[in-house]
């Protein structure tokens, strides 16, 4: 029997405001456990949540860059849940009229032509705290500094098919909200989650089989991973007359396995209300034209304009504007050096060699603009040749060092004094006698060689031409 | 609506409370007659009409999005029954 | 006069005029509440040295000038279940007996900032659930005019220290009359802003919707003098509002001339004692001579206002309640081996019978499959009951009726049987459901000596226009004067 795979998303993202959604505590990563956290993200008694303005409006952009209605009077639910967690016993969320619904985003389909995924909804909601257990005191521990940290959950229809198709969502999905400045997006850091929800039918088979939803996907290589995992899986249980059963799976990457989540509760009643402590958000054209307005650069755009504004090819673009980290260092290295042609050629050859040999991800790569002009610039000038240049911008990469010290400490740069040159293309003249009257005699392949003595002993760094011209001139004569 | 042991159970359950027998009895029959007059509720026609939220109509109240709180994990933690490593201590949540 | 038998404005123009110190006032205070506290049991703590250090502090900053407020200096006493700073808040239940807030709420910071004395923190009924203050886990507080009865509830403690001169002004909070109904239980008036007009930050929630802070106090005066201080739009508490400045001086001069008064036909219905009924129309007739024009109208949606109430106070509470769970605050269970005992039993010993069957009763309505029929339906005839007052107010200024059925009851007397209770609320909660201000004050007494109180009703944010009635009616007559100690 053929098998059709049918899977839907939930991404949840965190939003790279400078806040809390709900109170004035930093969202800032990592610092020592409970020092991001005051009254109101602690849950104390009788404080009350203040709505950050920014998660909105980045809600809205979000919504703006995935073809969604924007929802014109939305509101908060609570959902009710215990565990160490959530302080409140309740997470504040958005389940009757979330801020955006009806949009989608493109993929390339199984046979090759668009598809559409549909998004469902998008909302706003606040993360939870960090558990930690304490092996030697049997005790667990908890840390809120993350709790209260706002995310947008994102909601896709079950409109997949196969493994690249969401893979592609999710590199799609991610460059927006990277682009949208909504994000940063860093998977290790939890920034951006995908819990996949997956059945499978016979192909043809109108209903949907019975659904699983994974979790703890922390990358889209484990996401390709777990879904042929779990479909296949699925299939098998199906074939051997068995049945799915509905439930929350685990996906470990280490071992290339799902297993069954004990679930939070027997009875998962979330008991969700309308939060009576906040008041709702009426969202005006006006406001939906100013975030228009200031959106930022959008992946397809930026590539429309590379290929029309700065003459740079499709394939050019597309691999450009596929990491906000390379969109980022191509603008202003193009701008500082003059030539969007070299900026791209620097980075989408040098650059990403440099990181694929290293292992860095984009994100994480230290290399400034203002560094790698420099080294396009001296290579563009003819101060160093291509070669140094490959050589210095290593030792950028590798140990941050300022190219242009560099090369002077190391006396890598070209000879460009002419007067320079004379001396030591005497010396050369005078130690191949053979091979200087072998030339003069009229064969003139020699001159190859004499050329290949003289570059040895500048050390390279002299341009080639103007070192022939010089020999010429010298020996022509 | 007829309330019986089950649902009270069930009710105990959703609120982390446990009953003695006893009080799930007398809390059986009071809840019964709580919700024989609460739903007298059911006469009133409500055919139509829009469930209301917020007394009044106040809309879009929201913060800057400005960092105004300082480290102080020793406060926050200064009513914990249990704290460890600057942490809130539970029992052990796994099994 | 003896300071005990000021009013609060009297209070802080003797002290302004330097004829009473700060601290003499609050010596006197805080002797009074230990003479007669141990029998009333109106102060779960009392701030006795923290009282007397700022006494000294505040007559410091009224002589430099800091301190200009008309209650500069005088003490107050604030319920249980709004925090202060460093001083225990218990909301009367176990599971927060050793809870000391880490910041005070906003109105405490407003006390503060005005130059008023804390004197302590007052017994209520556990989280505010109740009307007799019976379900206090610290025990029960004593009627001044009878101590065999209760002193109304939630906010009992607060109005039963107004009515023994244990306090010239407090703090209480109203979700479904908690304020209102014990001020008419001790014959003291109290005042339930607008819904929005006083901010909620720093109030442990009951019902987030419903609940409000206001004052209790001797007369209405006081009461306009102490909301002035505590009213205005709060950037900490996004559902409270901006609204025009009240006008203390307005609300605090007294007129019911020209206004227009409707007496809802359904607030005298079947449930009303004879007294309580006789004391209002006689009161309605008293503001009849003082000028305004009352006549009754239908309001058929008062049968509807507690069964609505409690769906949605209940729900509400179930979802505010579940923060204490043994982990960040409060009391924690001592026998609990895992997560899950940790919530069961230390909610199952800190909470009482009553705020446990309401959290029952809010799981209910919001439990899939009968939150459509429940919790929606309660949204519902809120709108209703929010219309029904809209249209009242088409035609009147405000609307005047019993606070209670009854006057005080004997202890004991409704705590067997809930629904009793929920009952004597008919009269109350349907201002909280609209969110509209009320203010109670006294207006005559029972053949057993008992206070009997009624309320103003007013249009949103018009609290000027209820207190200056309240103020009015009280120039004309003497029941506000009446103390337990004359009789």
């Amino acid at each position: 029997m053929e098998w059709e795979i049918v899977m839907g998303l939930e991404v949840h993202t965190e939003l790279a405001t400078k806040t809390k959604i709900f109170c004035g505590c930093s969202t800032e990563f990592g610092g020592e456990p409970n020092t991001h956290v005051c009254e109101i993200c602690s849950g104390q008694p009788g404080t009350l949540p203040l709505l950050n303005r920014r998660v909105v409006e980045f809600a809205v952009r979000t919504g703006l860059a995935t073809n969604c209605e924007i929802t014109r009077k939305t509101k908060f639910d609570r959902k009710n849940y215990f565990y160490p967690d959530l302080p409140k016993a309740y997470q504040i969320s958005q389940l009757y009229l979330p801020i955006c619904r009806n949009g989608c985003i493109e993929v390339k389909g199984q046979d090759g032509n668009p598809k559409k995924i549909g998004i469902h909804e998008i909302h706003m909601e606040e993360d939870a705290g960090k558990l930690v257990h304490d092996e030697f005191a049997d005790c667990t521990l908890v840390d809120y500094n993350r709790c209260g940290v706002p995310l947008l959950e994102i909601v896709s229809e079950p409109d997949f098919r196969s493994a690249d198709e969401v893979v592609e969502y999710l590199e799609k999905l991610r460059a927006i909200l990277q682009f949208t400045g909504v994000s940063d997006c860093k998977m290790q850091e939890g920034s951006l989650r995908a819990d996949v929800n997956l059945s499978v039918r016979p192909k043809g088979q109108a209903e949907f089989g019975t659904r699983t939803e994974m979790k703890n996907l922390n990358s889209f290589h484990a996401i390709a991973r777990a879904i042929e995992y779990e479909s296949r899986r699925q299939i098998d249980l199906l074939e051997d007359g068995e049945t799915v059963v509905q439930e929350t799976r685990r996906w470990d990457d280490n071992k290339g396995i799902s297993y069954a989540m004990r679930s939070k509760e027997d009875a998962q009643d979330y008991k969700y209300f309308p939060e009576p402590d906040l008041p709702p958000i009426e969202i005006s054209d006006a406001y939906i034209e100013k975030v228009k307005a200031e959106m930022p650069e959008l992946p397809e755009a930026k590539k429309r304009r590379y290929q029309e504004a700065l003459g740079l090819s499709e394939y050019d673009t597309s691999i450009l504007t596929s990491d906000l980290a390379f969109v980022r260092l191509f603008e202003a290295t193009e701008k500082l050096c003059q030539s969007p042609k070299d900026a791209a050629n620097w980075i989408m050859g040098e650059v990403m060699k440099l990181l694929n040999d290293s292992g860095t991800l984009p994100e994480d790569m230290t290399l400034s603009p203002e560094k790698l002009a420099a080294v396009i610039n001296m290579v563009k000038s003819g101060k160093i040749n291509r070669g140094t240049g490959k050589k210095v911008l290593e030792k950028v990469f590798s140990e941050d060092v300022d190219p242009e010290t560099y090369v002077k400490e190391n006396n890598l740069a070209q000879i460009t004094d002419l007067s320079a040159l004379r001396p030591v293309l005497e010396e050369v003249i005078a130690a191949n006698e053979k091979s200087v009257s072998e030339y003069k005699g009229g064969k003139t392949q020699a001159m190859g060689y004499i050329m290949g003595q003289a570059m040895r002993a500048l050390k390279g760094k002299a341009p080639a031409q103007e070192v022939q011209k010089l020999l010429h001139e010298m020996l022509d004569n | 609506m007829q309330i019986d042991k089950t649902l009270v159970m069930y009710l105990e359950k959703l609120g982390r409370i446990e009953l003695s027998e006893e009080q799930r009895a007398a809390c059986e029959k009071d809840l019964q007659s709580i919700l024989d007059y609460i739903d007298t509720l059911n006469e009133l026609d409500t055919e139509g009409v829009e469930p209301a939220s917020h007394s009044f109509p106040v809309a879009n109240v929201v913060r800057e999005d400005v960092v105004t709180n300082t480290a102080r994990a020793d406060v926050i933690l200064a009513n914990a029954p249990d704290s460890r490593e600057g942490c809130f201590a539970v029992p052990k949540t796994v099994e | 006069m003896e300071i005990l038998d000021m009013s609060a404005l009297a209070l802080g123009s003797a002290i302004r005029e330097k004829q009473i110190g700060v601290r003499e006032a609050a010596q006197a205070y805080l002797d009074a509440i230990e003479a007669q506290d141990g029998a009333l049991h109106c102060y779960n703590t009392v701030c006795r040295d923290e009282a007397l250090q700022r006494a000294d502090e505040v007559q410091k900053g009224i002589d430099d000038g800091t301190y200009t407020s008309p209650l500069a200096g005088v003490p107050v006493g604030i319920k249980d279940n709004i925090c202060t700073k460093g001083v225990k808040t218990t909301c009367s239940s176990k599971i927060l007996s050793n809870f000391v807030p880490t910041y005070d709420a906003t109105v405490v910071q407003k006390l503060h900032a005005a130059g008023l004395v804390t004197l302590g923190k007052l017994n209520m009924d556990e989280f505010a659930m109740g009307s007799t203050t019976e379900t206090s886990y610290t025990g029960v507080t004593h009627n001044p005019w009878d101590l065999d009865r209760v002193p109304g509830g939630s906010s009992g403690g607060a109005a039963a220290a107004v009515a023994a001169r244990l306090a010239p002004v407090t703090l209480g909070s109203d979700t479904g009359g908690s304020i209102r109904q014990p001020a008419s239980f001790c014959g003291v008036s109290g005042l339930k802003p607008t819904y929005g007009a006083v901010s909620r930050y720093g109030l442990v929630a009951y019902a987030s919707s419903l609940d409000q802070i206001g004052p209790l106090a001797h007369d209405a005066a006081d009461c306009a003098a102490l909301f002035a201080e505590i009213e205005g739009k709060d950037p900490m508490d996004g559902t409270s509002m901006e609204n025009p400045k009240f006008d203390f001086a307005a609300a605090a001069a007294g007129s019911l001339a020209g206004k227009k008064i409707g007496l809802p036909a359904d607030y005298f219905g079947e449930g009303l004692a004879p007294e309580v009924r006789a004391a209002v129309e006689a009161a309605a007739k008293t503001c009849e001579t003082l000028g305004a024009t009352v006549e009754t109208f239908p309001m058929p949606i008062v049968k509807y206002a507690v069964p609505a109430y409690y769906i949605i106070a209940c729900a509400e509470a179930c979802s505010n309640l579940s923060r204490y769970d043994g982990i960040k605050y409060g009391y924690r269970s001592p026998n609990a081996e895992n997560l899950m005992e940790t919530y069961v039993k230390t909610r199952s010993e800190g909470f009482g019978m009553e705020v446990k069957r309401r959290i029952m009763l809010g799981n209910f309505v919001l439990s899939s499959g009968y939150y459509d029929a429940y919790y929606n339906k309660a949204l519902k005839a809120k709108k209703l009951i929010q219309q029904s007052f809209f249209d009242a107010f088409e035609k009147y200024d405000m609307l005047l009726g019993p606070v209670a059925p009854t006057t005080a009851l004997k202890l004991g007397e409704n705590l067997s049987d809930p629904l009793k209770m929920y009952l004597g609320d008919i009269y109350t909660v349907m201002i909280n459901i609209a969110g509209v201000p009320s203010m109670a004050l006294p207006c005559g007494f029972d053949g057993a000596g008992l206070p009997i109180g009624m309320q103003f009703i007013g249009k949103p944010f018009c609290e000027a226009e209820i207190l200056s009635a309240a103020a009015a009616f009280q120039q004309a007559t003497d029941f506000h004067k009446q103390s337990p100690q004359q009789r």
